[in-house]
């Protein structure tokens, strides 16, 4: 050993490749933020979810556009939709608004306030089903998985006989017991009906972690079942937790629309992308876009964030599926 | 294998038990059966009110009015709804059509969507793979009744119209044409001349094939004939036996081309047979030709029987069912003419009062199929690539297939043999959980076409508040889909014996 240090060379950074010490957390916003798909559900989920909050304004707060989506009018060109994206210089009318950008229904509603009272209750109730669907299957999860025996078997049982019933036949009768209480309490009930996909994931997870050397650890210093289970397996799950729970809002657009288009969702005078389809659907030859409009925003929103919840996965699992050639 | 399945039997009746438990408490809080009664004043209601309440057991508590259900249940009795008419009567029609749709969409779904997921597996980061993927990513996103809706606007509507004058304009040949030969080129691995003769002869083909048809009038009265029938048999034979058995030992092969060939000379014979055929006639047919096919296989198969039998018995019923389809082809043009030239139905699940010889009842019931089961497979296309994908890429990655591979067989048989068979194990358990999402879409696409269906009743008999329809259409949706979970289970422990030893 010499102790000559002279000649000791830098040894950081051969080749200008410079190693930084991240956090797991940056470390999963970096890979996040690569994520094409993911930035382009980001960008979409954000601008719809602005348009349908400031556009009409919500509860109290006034919004930037001037037609209510109660009130009706008198019908302007047969209601059809006023918005032109089309350049003139492309041969179209300009890039404008116009009047009824959505176009009126055959009351002279203002389409695009109404499309946009839909899309705030349908993302409330999707975001409301997804966080109690998600809550419920964690916990049931974990306690099946971290505890096992007769808690184990008979949460895994529950959830066996839950998933035998089709989501949308318990969830029309749920809709059935909840529909008059107001959208937001039928969200409640629709999350604590579907939560058995995360509940199965979290199991899974919780059975592999609790047989690791560091839960042998803390249970071996006599930590209490409570802190195992928060501080040392739960933030190990957390990758799985997240994307179920942004799959769990997708799959809770698609229900709570699909049960206000069967009549046993969002009820009038409240309204909902799902039941705007509903209500327009006959009027689809003499005014399709009564018909289009909504389901635009359905897709736009299952789309979005089901590319955000497919970037999340990669962001928490890097591990590619690459095949080796 | 014996102990597993009666364990199996035992768990799954358990979980229906418990199942309709659940959705009588729920469905008997969902409102109050005796609500139309109570704002009415006449004399009568009061002694309806009495009458219903002893027929639906209003007056007991729940759980026991439950033991009451479940008691007439295993005696055989469903019950009655609020009118006093017995349930089973109804569910009997409604269960038929139902079931018909959502175990065909379930099949064919599945069916497409392993091919696409192990295609896009095998070619994984190719054009083909990203666009599949963002294919799977949009049906993930589709809300089955937009869907539905959509596809009875300008897949029945406007296509009717079409039939009238069946010809294919010459810009949507082209379009079809450039987009056939680019799928094929971007399912082709290797060089771009390779991928550009690819896109040449996918994109000849299929203009070629359209224009054809369209020159030909072929739409407004399709058949297959038998020219096509043979060729086709025999190249689904020889592909299938070049998949699954390779070139080096023709035997299965053999046997694969005999049962195929003979199927296919079967043509003329069968005609006058099959001009007054019935239900039970075709499946005696189809017996007949699993019993030739086999013993074909058997015979000509020499050491490698056990491929053979299987693939001849594939040719077989597969050149059976090309045979069926031209049958019911010929019937094509007589059923337009009996439905004012309107033969994509988008109305219920049969023409009302429509009367014929089978081919004409069965051809009804395909077009009134047609649209519904299109909507749900859509919806499940998606889940079915995308796992079936998974689960292959997991597959090619273990070291058993690459041993297979450094031990110097042919690509064929390591994807075939080694990755197929084992990949697709896992899928037999989503196949089975996703069954119950194709019953929920049952119930909206049903609510679409105006099915008089399982989803019909159940929507119909919840909105008017009347729990034991309810409960009769929910036991045959559950009893479907335990039976469906437990054949797949069995399936699974067959395939995959770790689990029924453990």
């Amino acid at each position: 050993m010499t102790l000559n240090t002279e000649h000791a060379e830098p040894t950081a950074a051969p080749q200008g490749m410079a190693v930084t010490a991240r956090t797991q957390r940056q470390l999963v916003t970096r890979r996040f933020f690569r994520h094409k798909g993911a930035l382009f559900g980001l960008a979409l989920f954000l601008f719809v979810f602005v348009l349908a909050f400031t556009s009409i304004g919500f509860g109290p707060l006034p919004g930037w556009w001037d037609k209510p989506w109660t009130g009706s009018g008198t019908i302007l060109d047969r209601g059809r939709p006023t918005l032109s994206v089309i350049p003139e210089f492309l041969g179209g009318s300009g890039i404008h608004l116009g009047e009824h950008p959505f176009g009126q229904d055959n009351l002279g509603k203002d389409y695009f306030a109404l499309t946009m009272r839909g899309a705030q209750i349908s993302i409330i109730v999707a975001l409301a089903i997804g966080l109690v669907s998600t809550f419920v299957g964690t916990v049931i999860g974990a306690l099946a998985g971290y505890f096992r025996g007769w808690i184990e078997s008979a949460l895994m049982r529950l959830t066996d006989v839950m998933i035998t019933i089709p989501v949308l036949i318990i969830g029309a009768v749920v809709g059935q017991i909840a529909g008059n209480l107001g959208p937001y309490f039928l969200a409640l009930m629709l999350g604590v009906i579907t939560w058995t996909s995360v509940a199965r994931l979290v199991r899974g997870q919780f059975l592999s972690l609790r047989e690791k050397e560091f839960v042998e650890a803390a249970q071996a210093v006599g930590t209490s079942s409570r802190r195992i289970i928060f501080k040392h397996i739960m933030p190990n799950t957390l990758g799985v937790i997240i994307v179920s729970a942004t799959l769990a809002v997708s799959s809770g657009i698609l229900l709570e629309t699909a049960l206000s288009f069967i009549g046993f969702g969002v009820r009038p005078p409240d309204t909902s992308l799902g039941q705007l389809i509903q209500t327009y659907r006959s009027a689809m030859v003499t005014r399709p876009w009564l018909f289009w409009w909504p389901g635009i925003f359905i897709i736009a929103i299952a789309l979005s964030v089901n590319f955000i919840g497919d970037g999340l996965r990669d962001a928490f699992d890097p591990r590619q599926n690459r095949v080796r050639n | 294998m014996l102990a597993f399945i009666a364990r199996r039997l035992a768990i799954s009746s358990l979980v229906l038990l418990a199942a309709t438990f659940i959705m009588f408490v729920l469905v008997a809080l969902s409102g109050d059966p005796l609500a139309d009664l109570r704002e009415q004043s006449t004399p009568q209601a009061q002694a309806q009110m009495a009458a219903r309440i002893k027929a639906l057991r209003l007056d007991v508590p729940i759980p026991v009015r439950y033991f009451g259900w479940l008691t007439d249940l295993f005696r055989g009795d469903l019950g009655v709804d609020k009118s006093g008419h017995a349930v089973s009567s109804q569910l009997a029609l409604a269960t038929t059509a139902t079931l018909q749709l959502v175990v065909i969409a379930t099949l064919l779904g599945a069916f497409i969507g392993i091919m696409i997921g192990v295609v896009s597996a095998l070619r994984q980061y190719s054009s083909f793979d990203h666009g599949i993927t963002f294919a799977a990513f949009v049906c993930f996103s589709l809300p089955v009744f937009w869907v539905a809706t959509m596809l009875k606007q300008y897949m029945a509507i406007e296509f009717n119209d079409w039939l009238r004058d069946p010809v294919i304009p010459l810009w949507v040949i082209g379009l079809v044409a450039v987009f056939a030969g680019l799928v094929w080129a971007s399912i082709y691995k290797g060089r771009w001349k390779g991928k550009l003769t690819t896109f040449a002869i996918g994109f000849a083909v299929t203009a070629v094939v359209l224009y054809a048809l369209s020159a030909s009038h072929w739409f407004a009265d399709p058949g297959l004939g038998f020219p096509f029938i043979l060729v086709v048999s025999l190249a689904a034979a020889a592909g299938a036996s070049t998949l699954v058995a390779g070139w080096e030992n023709l035997q299965p092969m053999y046997a694969a081309l005999a049962s195929a060939g003979v199927g296919a000379l079967l043509y003329q014979p069968l005609q006058p047979v099959l001009s007054d055929a019935n239900l039970l006639s075709i499946l005696g047919l189809a017996l007949l030709t699993i019993v030739v096919s086999w013993v074909l296989g058997h015979t000509l198969g020499g050491l490698l029987r056990r491929q053979a039998i299987p693939l001849a018995v594939f040719s077989g019923l597969l050149t059976g069912g090309l045979i069926f389809v031209d049958r019911i082809l010929q019937a094509w043009h007589s059923y337009t003419v009996s439905v004012r030239n309107r033969p994509v139905a988008t109305i219920g699940s049969e023409t009302p009062n429509y009367s014929g010889d089978f081919w004409h009842v069965s051809l009804d019931s395909a077009m009134h199929l047609l649209l519904p089961t299109l909507a749900l497979i859509l919806i499940g296309l998606a889940g079915h690539s995308r796992y079936s994908r998974a689960s292959m890429l997991e597959v090619m990655n273990q070291d058993y297939v690459r041993t297979a591979r450094a031990k110097g067989l042919p690509e064929r048989t390591v994807i075939i043999k080694h990755a197929f068979r084992n990949g697709m194990i896992p899928i037999t358990t989503i196949l089975a959980l996703d069954f119950a999402g194709v019953f929920s879409g049952a119930v909206v696409t049903e609510h679409v076409f105006g099915w008089r269906g399982l989803g019909a009743m159940f929507t119909k008999s919840l909105k008017e508040v009347d729990p034991t329809p309810v409960m009769g259409c929910f036991l045959v949706a559950g009893a479907a889909i335990v039976i469906w979970n437990m054949v797949a289970d069995i399936a699974y422990a067959y395939l995959d014996p770790r689990i029924r030893l453990s």
